[in-house]
């Protein structure tokens, strides 16, 4: 048998028998102590913690007869199991890519040795390891981070979707159950549920639409107001303007939803002063909506200014020039020249923009907090998007199984239009505006 | 020369509508500002600028509340989470722009698709799993969220500024017989400047003004962060200490938005360069 084959044979039986074969002494030590590290951990609990990923429990709590006292025993914790499988489950694919990285390393290894090259020492492959896989050496630590705190919760909240984890089915006292797609199911089926779903789901996308489309057009129509010649102080202009960008969101939400209090806002009262009678800013349906999407727009419209703003002084002025030449007036330049470059420069933002307000948290929560409530909702009221339903069945009706849901839906969404946008851009790339 | 008058309109009409522009984006600011140091607590005052100005909310806010004590918890918090938060993005990005390995493709695309999740799905989760291991009310839970979750949201930023540095720069330091570490430590960094300026300060900004995380995992008083504590003082319904809230507000925005103002040339830099490679 080839020292190649060989060597790989051995280590695939256990890990770092091949390394000795191949007179790595001490590199196939580590190799072997690692495995068998890990085949004591596979035993002594990790398939036990696989098990529990599955069944999520099967003792409830329970009153036990001791004696002639009752007790209550603790049965188990669904979501504990559920975690901790989670983790023996990351652990058993982290060992997986070990032992094939072990085989391919006796592989080659074997192979140098059939070829009569010299053998590294322990200490020289460390070294060639820091040479040759710098980046992973770099990546580690913050890839490590990024598992731990990003995608395993973000796997434990996907998976809560398909439990029936949700009030009054809180562990410790009760079992959690893999329910599938029930849940899905009941959202699309289930009266009360699927009417909040559809009226919020509809309310989502047009805030989204109408949020964007608002501030895209607020934006580039202010910066090509500072961009004109005639304009002089065009710094100090932008930077007026992109005071609202600058001030911590959260601060100027909730500064603007005092000024819009219906009794003692300031702006019913200048309203009132001017003779006009007040609107019900936050407490009537539509006018709720309508100052959520006034607030962001005054938000939104500094961002897009900037970047209105960058592409605008990359317009050659000569394009300006020779349409003067032809005769045609300012609206027209704007029109035929200003316009489609910007739309150019910026339409995958635009896109982009789009999916980021699906998620636009602050702006609801601060503002009205999804109210004026609905009646007729699940747990929400007229100005919720799916994002802030989604906190709120978590958080304060401690429906997990139908918030996970939401997140699902909203990935969905969010996931949709970002390929898509990505698909436009490489299309665009492939073509030039000025040749 | 009769387009003169016209010309001189669309001036008039232009300063006009810049005015009346600027008026608006200032207002809810000044108007903040003003309420500050108003007398009373009332949300109303018929004129913009109050008949009696006073510093009392000031004065109250470090007596009556516990103001100092957020700040430094949010002082504490931030500095950590930018620190730690910096570097790891440093790290991750400078790896994904400047090395070609197996997985590349497929961590970037994986970095994509955690985007468009929900912000705080991950973070909701994270919440069962403090609550259920009794890991609630820590700062620490803060940091390593905020610094992990920022690697994510600014890699795509940073790897793009990475890509417009020249080969040839590392090229020639290699040839030299610099190391790995050396040519990312002398030369990466020092030209890394202006990125690393706006990450941290979008991840310092981030741990600001981030209340809904911090409002989940802080329970005590003494523990909260100023975003929490202000968003508390303002949010029950029946609140009557608008004025203070005011005073609050204006000590967190001031620092916060001179700062963004200062440094104007490197946010609007990130966000083109963000937006180009969207």
């Amino acid at each position: 048998m080839p020292k190649k084959t060989g060597a790989a044979v051995l280590s695939a039986v256990i890990p770092g028998l091949g390394q000795i074969y191949n007179r790595q002494w001490l590199k196939g030590l580590t190799f072997l102590l690692t495995g068998m590290a890990w085949f004591y951990f596979m035993i002594h609990g990790l398939t036990g913690h696989l098990r529990g990923l599955i069944t999520l429990g099967e003792l409830p709590s329970r009153m036990v007869k001791v004696g002639k006292m009752t007790r209550m025993v603790e049965g188990d914790h669904s979501i504990f199991m559920m975690i901790n499988g989670l983790m023996a489950l990351l652990a058993l694919l982290l060992y997986c890519g070990f032992y094939l990285l072990n085989i391919r390393d006796a592989f080659m290894v074997g192979a140098a040795r059939a070829r009569q090259e010299p053998i590294r020492s322990f200490g020289q492959s460390l070294k060639y390891m820091g040479r040759r896989h710098f980046a992973y050496l770099v990546l580690a630590i913050p890839l490590t981070a990024i598992v731990f705190l990003t995608i395993l919760p973000l796997v434990f909240s996907v998976l809560l979707a398909f439990t029936n984890y949700a009030d009054p089915i809180l562990p410790p006292a009760n079992l959690v159950d893999w329910v599938g797609f029930g849940n899905f199911k009941k959202m699309l089926s289930l009266d009360v549920w699927s009417s909040t779903f559809v009226g919020i789901l509809t309310w989502t996308l047009c805030w989204a639409v109408i949020a964007t489309v608002t501030t895209y057009i607020g934006g580039v129509l202010v910066a090509v107001l500072i961009h004109q010649p005639r304009v002089r102080f065009k710094k100090l202009w932008r930077t007026l303007l992109i005071v609202p960008f600058a001030i911590p969101n959260m601060i100027s939400l909730l500064v603007m939803r005092n000024m819009f209090n219906n009794q003692f806002g300031p702006v019913n009262k200048y309203l009132g002063m001017i003779g006009l009678n007040g609107l019900p800013w936050l407490t009537d349906p539509f006018w709720a909506k309508v100052t959520v999407i006034l607030a962001n727009m005054w938000i939104g419209i500094p961002v897009t200014m900037i970047l209105a703003f960058g592409v605008l002084t990359t317009i050659p002025r000569d394009l300006y020039e020779a349409a003067e030449v032809d005769g045609a007036g300012s609206a027209h330049k704007f029109r035929m020249i200003t316009l489609p470059m910007v739309l150019f420069a910026t339409a995958p933002i635009l896109i982009m923009q789009f999916a980021g307000n699906i998620n636009s948290f602050n702006v609801i929560y601060l503002m009205t907090n999804g109210e004026p409530v609905n009646p007729h909702y699940q747990y929400a009221g007229d100005t919720d998007l799916l994002v802030t339903w989604l906190y709120k069945l978590a958080l304060n009706q401690s429906q997990y199984s139908f918030a996970s849901v939401i997140g699902i839906i909203i990935f969905l969404l969010v996931a949709t239009f970002s390929i898509w946008s990505y698909r436009r851009t490489r299309s665009y790339k492939e073509e030039d505006m000025i040749t | 020369m009769n387009r003169k008058p016209e010309e001189a309109a669309k001036t008039i009409g232009s300063y006009a509508l810049l005015i009346l522009l600027s008026f608006i984006s200032l207002f809810p600011a000044i108007w903040i500002v003003m309420s500050s140091f108003k007398t009373g607590n009332s949300l109303f005052s018929d004129t913009l600028i109050p008949h009696k100005l006073t510093l009392v909310h000031y004065q109250e806010l470090f007596e009556q509340t516990k103001y100092l004590q957020w700040f430094l918890n949010t002082l504490k918090v931030a500095a950590l989470s930018t620190l730690i938060g910096t570097s790891l993005l440093l790290l991750a990005s400078y790896a994904i722009s400047r090395y070609r390995f197996a997985g590349r493709k497929s961590m970037l695309t994986a970095f994509l698709v955690l985007q468009m999740f929900p912000g705080f799905m991950a973070m909701i989760a994270i919440y069962v799993l403090l609550n259920t291991l009794g890991l609630l009310n820590s700062h620490w839970a803060l940091v390593l969220v905020y610094s992990s979750g920022s690697i994510i949201t600014n890699v795509f930023v940073a790897k793009g500024f990475f890509d417009t540095i020249p080969k040839s720069l590392e090229d020639a330091a290699r040839i030299d017989g610099a190391s790995h570490m050396k040519v990312f430590l002398s030369i990466m960094m020092p030209l890394s400047k202006p990125m690393l300026t706006y990450a941290s300060l979008m991840i310092f900004n981030g741990c600001f003004v981030d209340f809904i995380f911090a409002d989940l995992i802080l329970r005590t008083e003494e523990k909260r962060t100023l975003a929490v504590g202000l968003f508390r003082m303002v949010n029950q319904s029946n609140s009557t200490e608008f004025t203070l809230f005011a005073a609050g507000a204006v000590l967190v925005a001031l620092p916060v938005t001179l700062l963004f103002i200062f440094l104007q040339r490197f946010l609007i830099e990130g966000l083109t360069a963000g937006a180009m490679k969207g």
